[in-house]
């Protein structure tokens, strides 16, 4: 049994997540889309911080929020004038999109529902430590991550180099 | 009320959809993208939910997600580098208007 307090929470969060992911599909104004991105991705955020995984909602809000709708919304202003909207949709591309999204939802919506062992309540979880999660990502024995770490550091330099290369002035 | 897997697995799937339907529909490329990040968003908040509630004695779904927040960021910033470098030569984002590569 959860506490008032944790369900009136979770309604909050599942809404905004809900609200703003709508919305930043269907509106037309393309820096608009952007900040509701923002307040999606902060809900998610939210998510983690609920499951107890303190660390992972700091890097979301860190990550996310602060690097990558920031490089949005610099590419946005870089593209178009902030009062531009976008054009009309024709009929037939909204109605291939819904269809398609409408179709993954049922079916998805479905194999979920339809699974009995999701039902079950929250198990108890001591909410890793930094300790156990800096041993986890620098360890090399089984089940840590040393060299996944290692393969995104290079994924970053190159993306690094990538980007300089690609958007330099020729 | 108990709040149990599947409250969190319907809001980010209904995400995803949002991220389907955005993806299919948008003509600007950054439109696009943000689609993207919607649905790459939603994949992780599935696997931080599976990873809590199916087997919280260990970490695999949240370094998952940590990993495929670092790769979704390195993605980003090449795909805005792509789009800043074709918006240079034809100065236009639009995807219809995109039918050569070579400028």
């Amino acid at each position: 049994m959860e506490s008032l307090g944790s369900i009136i929470c979770y309604v909050v969060v599942a809404l905004a997540m809900i609200v703003f992911s709508v919305l930043a599909v269907t509106t037309r104004k393309i820096l608009r889309a952007a900040t509701y991105l923002l307040f999606t991705l902060f809900a998610a955020a939210a998510v983690y911080f609920m499951l107890d995984y303190e660390f992972l909602g700091a890097v979301q809000i860190a990550v996310y929020a602060g690097g990558i709708v920031v490089l949005f919304v610099f590419a946005i202003l870089l593209t178009s004038k902030p009062g531009d909207n976008s054009e009309k949709l024709t009929s037939k591309s909204k109605v291939l999109g819904l269809i398609g999204s409408i179709a993954m939802l049922v079916v998805s919506g479905y194999a979920l529902i339809t699974r009995c062992n999701l039902f079950e309540a929250r198990p108890d979880m001591e909410a890793p430590t930094m300790d156990r999660i800096g041993e986890t990502l620098m360890g090399t024995g089984a089940g840590q991550y040393l060299l996944p770490f290692e393969a995104v550091s290079v994924l970053l330099l190159a993306c690094i180099i990538g980007g300089v290369v690609i958007a330099r002035k020729r | 009320m108990e709040i149990t897997a599947i409250y969190y697995l319907i809001p980010s799937l209904i995400m995803f959809c949002c991220g389907v339907y955005g993806f299919i529909t948008r003509r600007n490329m950054i439109a696009m993208l943000v689609s993207l990040e919607l649905m790459l968003n939603a994949v992780d908040v599935n696997f931080v939910v599976f990873n809590r509630f199916l087997f919280p004695e260990q970490m695999e779904g949240m370094f998952f997600t940590l990993f495929a927040i670092a790769i979704a960021a390195a993605e980003t910033a090449v795909a805005i580098a792509i789009i800043i470098n074709i918006f240079r030569s034809t100065r236009n984002v639009d995807v219809r208007g995109l039918n050569e590569m070579k400028f």
